[in-house]
C-alpha cells in the first residue's frame, strides 16, 4: 500500500539518498525472500496452527517489505511491484540465509529465530532514526516483529530440549545457518555515512546486542552449541543456486500476465 | 463549539464521522473502523474536498484496500464528489485506542479484548495475561500465537473449557 509520510525529516544529500535506496532494497529483499520460503510451508507444516502461524509471519514480512519499498519509491525508487517481480537473481540483494531451501521444521524455526531477533533489534534501534519516515516505519514494524520473536524463540527452545532427534536436527540447523546469519550485519555501500548522520542504526552495536541475545537463548537456555563465526563473507550480490528457482516460481504469475492490473 | 468554523462544515464533519462509524472492520464486523481507532482525521477543504486519514492496524493486513475503498464509498454516498483517503503510520496504531464500548462488544462476540500495552519491553518472550471472554477466568492457555487473522491468537480456558480468540496487545 502507499504510505504518505507526514514528516519529511532530514533533508538528504544525493549520496545519502543513493545509500538509503540501497539499504531499503536490501531490507525489503530479505523480507520478500524469507516470506516466500515461509509460504512454502502452507499446507505442509507439522500442524494446522503452525501452517497459519507461518502464513501470518510471511504476511507481516511482506507488509514490512511494502513499507520499505514504498519509502524507496518516494525517494525516487521504482514501483514496489516492479522491484519484487521484475528483477532477476543478479539484482536481488538478499542474504544467503533467507534464500536457502526451507529444509525441515528445525531448520525453518532456527532460521526464523536468527532473522527475527536481528530484525527486531535493528527496528528497535531504527525507531530512533533522525530520518522521520524511517523511524515511523520502524515503530510500526517492531510491534509486529515481537510476536515473531516470541513464537520462534519458544519453538527453538522446545526443539532443542525435546527428543534426541529434535535436538540433533536443531543443532544441525544452527551449525549450517550460523555463518550465513552474520551476513545480516554486513553494511551496504555508504551505510557508514548514514549511520554517522543518525539516519541508520549503528550496525556493529545491533550485531553485538544480537549476539548477546541469541547466545543467551540458544546456548544458556536451550543447550545448543554455537559454531565459530566466519571470518569472511560473500557480498549480497553473490547468491546460491537456490535463488533463481525461487524467483522463477515467485514471479511466474506477474511475468505471465505483465499487463494485469489486479492480482 | 464557539469558534469561527462555519456551522455547515461542522455539520458536515459530524455527518462524515457518523458515516465512517457505520463501516465494519472487514475481519471483525462486530466493531467499526472508528471503534478500532483507525480513522485519525477528517478534514473538509475550501473546495469541498474531504480528506480522511486512517492508520493501518497491521502493515500486512490484507483488508487494507477494502477499508480504503469502504471509506471512499461511504463519503461519496453523502454526496461528496472529491474524496481523498490517506494513510499514516504516525503515531503507530495501538490496541489502546479501542474504545470501552467496542471492547465489551468484542468480549460478547467471544474475542478476549486486548490487555493494555503498558510500558513493557518491546522485545519480550512472554505473552500478556488474558481473561476468558466467557467466564472471566485467567486460567487460560494460549494454544496458537497466531490466529485466523494477524490481530488474534487462539486460547483455551481451563476453567470453562471453552476455546476462544484473543486480541493481541499491540
Amino acid at each position: 500500500m502507499t504510505t504518505t509520510p507526514s514528516i519529511s525529516g532530514t533533508e538528504l544529500t544525493d549520496p545519502q539518498t543513493q545509500a538509503l535506496l540501497l539499504k531499503l532494497t536490501v531490507l525489503a529483499d530479505d523480507e520478500i525472500i524469507l516470506a516466500h520460503r515461509n509460504g512454502e510451508w502452507t499446507g505442509h507444516a507439522p500442524i494446522l496452527e503452525e501452517d497459519i502461524a507461518l502464513a501470518n509471519i510471511a504476511q507481516d514480512e511482506l507488509g514490512h517489505a511494502g513499507l520499505y519499498l514504498s519509502l524507496a519509491q518516494t525517494l525516487g525508487g521504482s514501483d514496489p511491484d516492479q522491484v519484487a517481480f521484475w528483477r532477476g537473481p543478479d539484482d536481488y540483494r538478499n542474504t544467503r540465509l533467507v534464500e536457502l531451501p526451507k529444509g525441515d521444521w528445525a531448520f525453518t524455526m532456527v532460521r526464523q529465530f536468527l532473522y527475527d531477533t536481528a530484525e527486531a533489534l535493528w527496528l528497535e534501534a531504527a525507531t530512533r532514526s533522525t530520518y522521520a519516515p524511517l523511524a515511523e516505519i520502524a515503530a510500526k514494524a517492531v510491534r509486529e516483529e515481537k510476536f515473531h520473536v516470541q513464537h520462534t524463540a519458544l519453538w527453538v527452545e522446545r526443539l532443542a530440549l525435546g527428543t534426541p532427534e529434535s535436538e540433533r536436527r536443531t543443532q544441525a540447523a544452527l551449525t549450517e545457518l550460523w555463518p550465513h546469519a552474520a551476513q545480516l550485519f554486513q553494511p551496504v555501500k555508504g551505510e557508514d555515512e548514514l549511520t554517522a548522520a543518525g539516519i541508520l542504526p549503528d550496525l556493529t552495536a545491533v550485531h553485538a546486542r544480537w549476539t548477546d541475545l541469541v547466545t543467551r537463548h540458544l546456548v544458556d537456555k536451550s543447550g545448543l552449541t554455537l559454531p565459530d563465526a566466519p571470518t569472511t563473507q560473500p557480498g549480497r550480490d553473490t547468491h546460491t543456486e537456490h535463488l533463481a528457482p525461487l524467483l522463477e516460481e515467485m514471479q511466474s504469475v506477474a511475468r505471465q500476465h505483465p499487463d494485469a492490473e489486479v492480482w | 463549539m464557539e469558534d469561527s468554523t462555519p456551522s455547515t462544515i461542522n455539520h458536515q464533519l459530524s455527518t462524515i464521522w457518523a458515516a465512517l462509524a457505520q463501516i465494519p472492520d472487514p475481519e471483525i464486523p462486530v466493531v467499526s473502523i472508528t471503534d478500532m481507532g483507525m480513522v485519525r482525521d477528517v478534514t473538509v477543504g475550501d473546495t469541498g474536498r474531504v480528506t480522511v486519514t486512517f492508520t493501518p492496524t497491521f502493515s500486512g493486513c490484507p483488508a487494507l484496500h477494502v477499508i480504503r475503498e469502504s471509506i471512499e464509498q461511504a463519503v461519496r454516498d453523502l454526496g461528496v464528489a472529491d474524496v481523498e483517503v490517506r494513510s499514516t503510520l504516525t503515531p503507530p496504531w495501538t490496541t489502546d485506542w479501542i474504545g470501552d464500548d467496542a471492547r465489551e462488544r468484542l468480549r460478547q462476540y467471544g474475542i478476549a479484548p486486548p490487555a493494555p500495552t503498558g510500558e513493557g519491553q518491546l522485545i519480550q518472550l512472554d505473552a500478556e495475561p488474558t481473561r476468558c471472554p466467557r467466564c472471566g477466568s485467567l486460567n487460560v492457555r494460549m494454544t496458537a500465537s497466531f490466529g485466523p487473522t494477524l490481530c488474534k491468537r487462539m486460547y483455551v480456558c481451563d476453567a470453562c473449557r471453552e476455546p476462544f480468540e484473543g486480541f493481541k496487545s499491540v
